[in-house]
């Protein structure tokens, strides 16, 4: 990520015409990527100086539109899912990278493929929008499909407040043409909420099997209150964090009926899940190979997105098949072989749910936990308080901490009841990832669980130092 | 005779932003491995604590929906809780439970939303927040000790002429910002921006605040068996390095 680099609009603001400014921004593109920075976000940022509204401009020209998609969690992999599934169609897909969800971003990716005419090479734009830019994009982009996923607590030091952020997108989706359909969350009180702001063409999709949670809610839950009243809302069912089926006791508001469903949700542990797709159109069996009921919750949107987009189920069925878990979050491979899983880990629901998925696998577990606190980490670690990680602790057989914080992460193993003779913390984080594969036992897997930057990091460090079965490279960050 | 660490937990289900749970599971944690019990009670909307029978009461912040809920409610136990204070009772308030506790909050609107006025402070909506890292220096356990945590608010505390601040900031902005202190300390009731959480890093204050409460159900002297904080003690001399 490309921070604080000053660009004025000066060069800029002598060149009229909007051709010479994207030949520009394209080389300037080009010359970043030459000098070693990863050049996502920076050539959008610079055109965006001189014409604040070419992402409006160039992705209207899209032939099959833009999908907007943004969330707390899940923007990325569902992202990737659409992506696939439109491939499948056959369909050239302009996307902005992860990491560079932010108008810059968004901007650099419509600006990827066009020609020194001003025209997309791409049929249909592909876009996740960070939760806080998204009525800066919106109202640009006139999006064919505005996917609106959830909203939970992350990175509180960004943004402040829930209430705010949902106000951004309430803004967002006042500011979209009639035509927009708006794809929701009928399971997030919050974002089922918002369709109060445009009634009309709003698809909601939910998971319809109130067995497919754990039941209880999780200490990280953020919005349990009516979205009309305020009054505390029931739960009949919960799924992830304060996604369930809900009803407000109150004023009588309820979670709207789901036009697309995952019915017989079968969590099968890190081999991924089954569920029954049932929509309008029909109903189909579906396999992801990604963990977790989170990601169960990522095809559902992923499909409802492609349903909207007037896909039938087959082309999503296949296109989410053709997903394959080496795209997610979650990787598998062998290092100095070891069977390794890394799971990415960037707030307390998200990390709840690799908790919930790690306790499906059998046997005590051997983890390394790389927790940094840099900004794109959010520089407040507290929110590893809030994770369950005394479901967790039980199963450890041993862990090793690591990153800039991996004290406090030691402690809060030892907190959760992990003796702490089974805790080691290693700071740095090659010899960390050393000690973590030493004490795994052959036959075993090492879990590693690093937030964001450790995520890119440690991947530095496995590609340079360690042996490994496959080539990681640049095969999800790029 | 069984000893017991007695905690109400004042509005657990709203004010609970910033992993605050981590203090409550701290002071459990250390309350069990020295064999103590704990009786945890939380306390929401329109109910009232029994308040002579708890020894630590512990409120945190929530964001602005949860806060203005409790605002009004709080009105209500202020008395109460005034009452347990005056007796010794440990009050723990961080962030938005510390501004409750004060005289009024002046919104960014103007408004203004009154406290309970159990700390003499106020507290006004800044433009900007102040986030980071924080160290501070207290001597609230009787010699000068380093605090490390995290502080994240939009609005300015100010003390009145003669109250005392938890301690003096180090790193970071602490209450305002301009005058250096951070928190405030009246009797055994302490009201701070520092979450991270606070607690389990920072054990000597833990502990300290563990003795005054048990001493305000089995009188003075209680000594507390040592405790292997090696780990914790490496996590706030990491946090200390931090900074600001
Ligand atoms: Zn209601």
């Amino acid at each position: 990520m490309i921070k604080n680099m000053e660009f004025t609009g000066k060069i800029q603001e002598s060149i009229p015409a909007m051709a010479v400014k994207v030949a520009v921004s394209r080389l300037i593109g080009a010359a970043s990527g030459r000098a070693g920075h990863s050049g996502t976000s920076l050539p959008g940022k610079v055109v965006l100086t001189a014409d604040k509204r070419i992402i409006g401009r160039i992705s209207r020209k899209y032939r099959e539109g833009t999908v907007i998609v943004s969330a707390t969690n899940g923007k990325t992999t569902t992202s990737a899912m659409i992506a696939s599934i439109l491939k499948k169609k056959g369909l050239k897909v302009s996307r902005n990278r992860e990491g560079a969800n932010l108008k810059a971003g968004v901007a650099s990716a419509v600006l990827a493929d066009v020609s020194m005419t001003g025209r997309p090479g791409s049929e249909i734009g592909l876009f996740e929008v960070d939760e806080a830019a998204l009525p800066g994009v919106a109202w640009q982009c006139s999006p064919r499909i505005m996917l609106l996923m959830n909203l939970f607590r992350d990175q509180l030091d960004r943004y402040g407040e829930l209430e705010h952020i949902a106000g951004l997108w309430r803004a967002a989706l006042r500011s979209l043409p009639e035509e927009t359909i708006t794809v929701l969350n009928a399971d997030d009180p919050m974002v089922a909420g918002m369709a109060s702001v445009r009634p009309e063409r709003t698809i909601f999709y939910g998971i319809e099997d109130a067995g497919a949670g754990g039941g209880k809610m999780q200490h990280a839950s953020d919005s349990k209150y009516c979205s009309e009243c305020g009054a505390a809302l029931r739960y009949e069912a919960v799924f992830v964090g304060h996604l369930g089926m809900y009803h407000c006791g109150s004023c009588g508001n309820a979670r709207p009926s789901p036009t697309v469903q995952a019915r017989d949700v079968r969590l099968g542990g890190m081999a991924g899940s089954r569920f029954t797709l049932v929509a309008p159109e029909g109903r189909m069996e579906m396999e992801i190979k990604l963990p977790g009921l989170y990601n169960v919750y990522n095809a559902l949107a992923a499909a409802a997105a492609c349903m909207a987009l007037g896909m039938d189920l087959r082309t999503v069925s296949e296109g989410l098949a053709d997903f394959s878990a080496a795209f997610g979050r979650v990787e598998k491979l062998s290092i100095e072989g070891k069977a390794v899983m890394l799971l990415l880990v960037k707030n307390p629901v998200g990390f709840n749910e690799v908790v919930r998925t790690l306790m499906i696998e059998p046997g005590r577990k051997t983890l390394l936990l790389p927790l940094n606190d840099r900004t794109a980490d959010g520089r407040d670690i507290s929110w590893i308080w809030d994770v369950d990680m005394e479901v967790l602790a039980p199963a450890v057989a041993a862990a090793v901490t690591s990153g800039t914080r991996a004290w406090e992460m030691a402690m809060r193993l030892k907190y959760a009841g992990v003796g702490p003779e089974r805790i080691e913390a290693v700071t740095d984080l090659r010899s960390a990832l050393e000690r973590a594969l030493e004490l795994t036992g052959t036959g075993e897997t090492l879990y590693v669980l690093p937030t964001y930057t450790a995520m890119l990091a440690l991947r530095q460090e496995i590609h340079r130092h360690f042996s490994t079965d496959r080539e990681l490279g640049d095969l999800v960050w790029k | 005779m069984e000893v017991k660490l007695r905690i109400a937990h004042l509005y657990p289900d709203l004010l609970n932003i910033y992993a605050d749970r981590g203090n409550i599971i701290a002071l459990r944690r250390r309350c069990q491995w020295r064999g103590i019990g704990v009786v945890l009670d939380g306390f929401t909307l329109g109910e009232e604590p029994a308040w002579m029978d708890y020894d630590f009461f512990y409120l945190s912040g929530g964001q602005d929906r949860e806060q203005n809920l409790v605002c009004g409610d709080l009105q209500q136990k202020g008395a109460g809780l005034e009452e347990a204070v005056e007796s010794g009772a440990v009050l723990l308030s961080i962030c938005g439970g510390y501004q409750l506790l004060g005289e009024y909050y002046r919104a960014a609107d103007g408004g203004t939303m009154e406290g309970v006025g159990l700390f003499q402070a106020h507290t006004i909506a800044g433009r900007d927040r102040c986030i980071g890292n924080v160290v501070i220096e207290t001597t609230v356990t009787g010699s000068p000790l380093k605090l490390a945590g995290f502080e994240n608010h939009a609005g300015r505390t100010w003390l009145d002429e003669g109250q005392e601040p938890l301690g003096r900031v180090i790193n970071g902005h602490g209450n305002n910002d301009q005058d250096g202190g951070e928190g405030i300390v009246y009797r055994n009731a302490i009201g701070t921006y520092l979450h991270g959480p606070l607690l389990p890093k920072n054990t000597a204050f833990t502990d300290h605040l563990l003795r005054l409460a048990l001493e305000h159900r089995y009188g003075e002297g209680v000594e507390l068996a040592p405790l292997d904080d090696s780990l914790e003690e490496a996590a706030r001399q990491a946090a200390l390095r931090l900074g600001g």
